[in-house]
């Protein structure tokens, strides 16, 4: 009963159900994109890591995959130190 | 369906709102104690707060007929001031036997600071020198995962945790598996923007399954919903999910882990059903 299970509709009942939600969050995207790009400073954004962090997270989702939320996430994740609790790590 | 909001600030929120979540299902919920928005500036102001919330809400959800639990702690903002945070956590033992104390949280990490270490172990401390359950806040967003991460660290130091009493919360993609590999249980937190949706909520269960996991509003003083949680009932049920797998999460699952903490005493809502006086003509 508590064991992962595939989604119990088809892969083509969720698109159908998810394409228009997806479409405008691309053109969601997009548009903020592109509105940063016709602001002014506009390239004073384009050497702000955040910025390198978001075509990051683009071009996951330009790949195939099964958890490309996960791998999106860590995109936007600060690095963890293993060990970082223990006394000679000096943290 | 009946559901039980394991995490929501209910402090925050008016009696309408309570009085709208029990019409949409809820029976019971649990408040941990969080910032308030500001940092406090005294234990006396931490005494009152922890009355509040183990004598009045638990009045005011009691209007809607909703089952009203708590947790106590000081929360992880306010762990910079290491010498107030001491002097909470000592006037904690006060509130512990009270009826609908749960145990110690929401006790975590914000920014993964050494001095919210320092605060996080005595709470740790504090819970297993008092046999309470614990409720663990994650940091959000760029935090989170490193901030999980650590949390966990510290939990599996001590050998005196057993994880099958700890909920650790706000978990997303990238940290649900941390918690639930080392055995301990876990939450959803579903909120605008910052946290899970009812969509990816839903993605997740997918993918990991629905033991030792539950979903939950966390509604508080900032933009947030306290009916989130029939939003996600309503995202599997429009997946096609039977309302039995449905209700595992939203009630069984909340129900077994708070059944560990020696105040939970729980009436299911059909035997407050079945124990009212029948009238006969």
């Amino acid at each position: 009963m508590g064991s992962p299970q595939i989604t119990p509709q088809t892969a083509p009942e969720v698109f159908d159900q998810t394409y228009l939600d997806i479409r405008a969050w691309v053109l969601q995207v997009a548009a903020s994109l592109d509105r940063i790009d016709r602001s002014e400073e506009a390239d004073s954004v384009n050497v702000d890591r955040r910025r390198e962090l978001i075509q990051q997270g683009v071009e996951i989702l330009g790949q195939p995959g099964r958890n490309r939320a996960e791998q999106v996430q860590m995109i936007f994740s600060d690095p963890y130190l293993p060990g970082w609790n223990q006394p000679e790590s000096g943290a | 369906m009946y559901f039980f909001d394991p995490h929501v600030h209910m402090i925050s929120r008016v009696t309408d709102d309570y009085e709208r979540m029990a019409r949409m299902g809820c029976v019971g919920l649990s408040e941990p104690a969080f910032w308030a928005g500001f940092d406090r500036g005294s234990v006396d102001g931490f005494r009152d707060y922890f009355r509040q919330l183990t004598e009045f809400e638990p009045t005011r959800a009691g209007w809607s007929g909703i089952q009203h639990y708590t947790w106590l702690c000081i929360n992880a903002k306010e762990a910079e001031n290491v010498e107030l945070s001491r002097e909470v956590i000592a006037m904690i033992p006060e509130f512990l036997d009270r009826s609908g104390v749960l145990g110690i949280g929401e006790i975590g990490l914000n920014k993964n600071t050494p001095n919210e270490c320092t605060i996080f172990r005595e709470h740790v401390d504090l819970a297993m020198k008092t046999n309470e359950q614990i409720l663990i806040h994650t940091p959000h967003l760029d935090d989170k995962y490193k901030g999980t991460r650590m949390i966990i660290d510290m939990l599996l130091e001590d050998d005196r945790v057993d994880p099958g009493r700890v909920l650790i919360d706000h978990v997303e993609e990238h940290t649900v598996g941390l918690a639930r590999e080392e055995g301990f249980w876990c939450a959803m937190t579903l909120y605008p923007v910052t946290k899970c949706t009812p969509s990816r909520a839903a993605d997740i269960i997918e993918m990991y399954g629905t033991d030792r996991i539950m979903v939950n509003s966390a509604g508080d003083w900032g933009p947030s919903n306290p009916t989130a949680v029939p939003d996600f009932i309503q995202e599997l049920r429009r997946r096609g999910y039977p309302e039995t797998r449905i209700k595992t999460i939203v009630y069984d699952n909340p129900l077994e882990f708070f059944s560990g903490s020696k105040n939970f005493q729980f009436t299911p809502p059909d035997t407050l059903l079945e124990s009212r006086p029948v009238e006969v003509e």
